[in-house]
């Protein structure tokens, strides 16, 4: 029951980078990359129609996890307490960044809320990356000093970053060198994404740029994944551990070697959905050989007085469980219907739609 | 800890008070903007159509408002309040789960596709996508009402040795006798929170005398549903309520209804009323006689007990909020009642579109059901106190131990001055919307 639950959250948590990450890259393209008006405003619009509908996966996730792992919810949410309300205002600024540039016809009440919008997607998928890091290199659970456990249990508070800027030390900070790396995949990763959903949604004029922009966003992505898997083995030595026991795990890892590899040949591409197809199977494959890699732990523990955090000393009881299974299968049952509608009546390009009144 | 508890619970207060504003208007407005579409679906004339899409868009901004302001809720049971989400999220996980799976999905999406699909799907599949951004936002009320309900009256659960609180009974979770009457009471409430709105807005524009048409439409149907709701909210809903109060919680009960001393032969209802905490009376009572053993229990002489028969623990913390809470909600509602009953008075005599005095109290009332509603609110949370699941976790045991004052201090300025900023933005941007107004301007 556990399993189920974890991999039900799993691929929901996995829809949501998919789905919010081209958000996130359409503000990081568009902060970096978008200089004519008629672009911002196109790009704005090809993020701003969808983002509302993408979070409620985000809702969606944390209600699943608060109800199938509360132990796990509740020692990691008030362990990374201040980057998670950090989190939470730049989800703030991002929407209203994008639900207000079109209100007003001033200069420069767009350039705020663009750069709102394209600043605080930037941040976010640094963060998300961060966040990713911490859980796979393992924090201090209990918060352990001298060997004694200073707090009950599993509960643990990390600071923004320890003076060692190290992810070795005993007491690393959520952003250390190690977990900087990961936030650095996620934003170029997310860049990518969102500049192959630019390409798929718009006509604006810069798309055939971004292609170009796509091929040297991944050579520095592949250079960033080679140099991270060397890294990740000094900080979470066990890392492969899995992969040896279970080799059809593999198959994670190639989801995402595939991504990397396909996008080499993105001004190849015939059909405009081959790159967002592509960069898809790059977030795919990053989260779920994260979550492979570590299986059952969901959050290691870098001491010896207290265990890993698994998927089952941190689960609801069966009961709960079990009954949450019945209606979470009419859920998703529904939420695939949803889906399909949405997409197909929200489908084409979004220059033509009305946004923004 | 003492400070912690503090920040904790005013920053709580503080984000669902600010969260509550937009839901409340939703969930009512849904109702309104189905009720126009289907009048023109029977009469197929444009302004009820004109009128369902105009409203759609005030509906729109309060929904990423809601959103955006509803995110930081879910994230602050983990962050905030991590013990309290450890012992029971098994089993408010399960309510809460669900509102984030079937309604939020229900209403975002189709939410979409009212604002962008009218032409991609002809009039009846238009009408149906806005029935279901209503049944979203009314089964989200469902959900979250389910949630509070178990931790107004816990049912369904079993407590293990660690402290934990085990889901025992799912179904219980739902037949909480607590459930139905807050959920009744809630979703009346709020629409009257948007009949005003739409009242009010209507009245605007007929004082300003532009866009009457719509102008009338909107007081007419504001005023209409108003007096339904409002009514509605104080009886049944309102009493049924009441009465569940001094059935599950009776010192919360005592405190609302200021009884300092348990009258033998019959409690009185008072009106009017300082609770005096120092000398454990009422300052300045005006009160009626057995009125209130006769409301709550149908006998004029019930003996309803008063503060004096609990033991201080049991008591809530805050006595003169939740008092106070209690009666501006109470004196609220039936200034609501007067008014619309009037108003109505007027419609039905043809006079109301030119009654300037009237026109004008319906546009600046407002506010008074946001406070009403919240206050309402304030009354079932203060009562709950000092509990968090009622009579059997504290509210001090249920904070996050690893956090400290410090950070939530931090965190809860940010939200203050964050929030300050959406609040200016709403309301140009509501303003813009209102005095653009249904009829589109040619270009």
């Amino acid at each position: 029951m556990e399993v189920f639950w974890y991999i039900a959250i799993a691929i929901v948590l996995a829809v949501f980078f998919i789905l919010d990450g081209y958000d996130f890259g359409t503000g990081i393209i568009h902060l970096f990359f978008a200089k004519k008006e008629k672009d911002k405003e196109v790009i704005a619009k090809s993020a701003g129609l969808f983002w509302d509908s993408n979070e409620v996966w985000l809702v969606a996730a944390g209600g699943m996890l608060f109800m199938a792992f509360p132990t796990f919810y509740a020692s990691v949410f008030s362990g990374f307490y201040l980057p998670l309300i950090i989190v939470l205002w730049l989800i703030i600024f991002r929407a209203i960044g994008l639900e207000f540039r079109g209100q007003f016809k001033y200069q420069m009440w767009k350039d705020i809320w663009d750069k709102s919008f394209g600043v605080s997607s930037l941040l976010l998928a640094l963060f998300f990356g961060i966040a990713l890091g911490n859980i796979v290199r393992g924090v201090n659970l209990g918060g352990v000093k001298n060997g004694v456990s200073v707090y009950e249990g599993h509960y643990f508070f990390l600071p923004l970053w320890d003076s060692s800027f190290s992810p070795l030390s005993d007491t690393p900070g959520i952003i250390d060198w190690f977990t900087l790396i990961i936030g650095l995949i996620s934003v170029v990763t997310l860049a990518i994404h969102g500049a192959n959903w630019v390409i798929l949604k718009t006509n604006a004029s810069i798309n055939k740029k971004l292609k170009g922009v796509i091929f040297k966003l991944n050579i520095a992505l592949a250079v960033l994944t080679v140099f991270s898997l060397f890294v990740w083995q000094i900080v979470n030595p066990n890392s492969l551990d899995n992969f040896m026991r279970k080799p059809y795990l593999i198959v994670f890892p190639l989801i995402y070697f595939t991504g990397l590899i396909g996008l080499f040949f993105i001004k190849k591409f015939k059909k405009e959905s081959q790159g967002f197809v592509f960069s898809t199977l790059l977030i795919l494959g990053g989260i779920t050989s994260s979550l492979a890699s570590l299986f059952p732990v969901i959050l290691p523990s870098i001491n010896s007085v207290n265990p890993h955090l698994t998927i089952y000393n941190t689960a609801a009881e069966n009961y709960g469980l079990s009954v949450a299974l019945n209606w979470a299968i009419i859920g998703f049952i529904l939420l695939i219907v949803y889906f399909i509608v949405q997409k197909r009546l929200m489908g084409g390009k979004v220059d033509k739609m009305d946004y923004g009144h | 800890m003492e400070d912690m508890l503090f920040y904790d619970r005013l920053q709580f207060a503080f984000t669902i008070t600010f969260h509550y504003i937009f839901p409340q208007l939703t969930m009512g407005l849904s109702l309104l903007i189905v009720f126009l579409k289907w009048k023109y679906l029977r009469n197929n004339i444009e302004k009820y159509n004109n009128a369902a899409k105009f409203l759609m868009k005030i509906f729109a901004i309060n929904f990423t408002m809601g959103v955006v302001t509803g995110i930081p809720m879910e994230f602050q049971f983990g962050t905030n309040w991590a013990k309290f989400s450890e012992l029971t999220g098994g089993i408010i996980g399960q309510t809460l789960a669900m509102e984030g799976m079937f309604s939020f999905f229900l209403e975002s999406s189709f939410l979409a596709l009212f604002i962008f699909g009218e032409k991609l799907m002809g009039q009846k599949l238009h009408f149906l996508t806005g029935f279901l951004v209503f049944l979203g936002s009314w089964a989200s009320g469902w959900f979250i009402l389910a949630t509070n309900a178990w931790m107004q009256h816990p049912v369904g659960y079993e407590i293990l040795d660690n402290g934990k609180y085990v889901l025992q009974n799912f179904s219980a979770l739902f037949s909480n006798p607590w459930l139905l009457p807050a959920f009744l009471h809630n979703q009346l409430a709020s629409v009257v929170t948007s009949s005003f709105v739409v009242a009010s807005i209507g009245a605007f524009y007929v004082l300003r005398n532009k866009q009457t048409e719509y102008g009338k439409l909107f007081l007419k149907t504001g005023v209409i549903f108003g007096l339904i709701s409002s009514v509605l909210v104080a009886f049944p809903t309102g009493d049924w309520n009441a009465k569940n109060v001094a059935k599950y919680q009776p010192a919360s009960f005592a405190a609302m209804e200021g009884i300092f001393e348990t009258e033998e032969a019959g409690a009185e209802i008072v009106l009017v009323g300082q609770p005096n905490m120092v000398e454990k009376k009422l300052d300045n009572k005006i009160a009626v006689p057995n009125i209130l053993s006769f409301l709550t229990y149908q006998e004029w002489d019930k003996q309803i007990a008063g503060m004096d028969q609990f033991k201080e623990e049991e008591l809530p913390s805050n006595i003169p909020a939740l008092y106070y809470s209690y009666h501006i909600m109470v004196g609220l509602g039936t200034i609501f009642i007067g008014v619309m009953a009037l108003a109505l008075f007027f419609l039905w005599r043809k006079k109301l579109y030119t009654l300037k005095p009237l026109l004008w109290t319906i546009m600046f009332l407002v506010p008074f059901p946001y406070i009403a509603n919240l206050t309402g609110w304030y009354t079932a949370e203060l009562g709950r106190q000092p509990y968090l699941v009622y009579g059997l976790l504290k509210t001090s045991d249920g904070i996050s131990p690893t956090v400290s004052s410090g950070n939530t201090l931090f965190t809860l300025l940010g939200f203050v001055a964050l929030y300050m900023l959406l609040g200016l933005l709403f309301l140009v941007l509501v303003g813009k919307t209102i005095n653009q107004g249904p009829k589109p301007q040619t270009h």
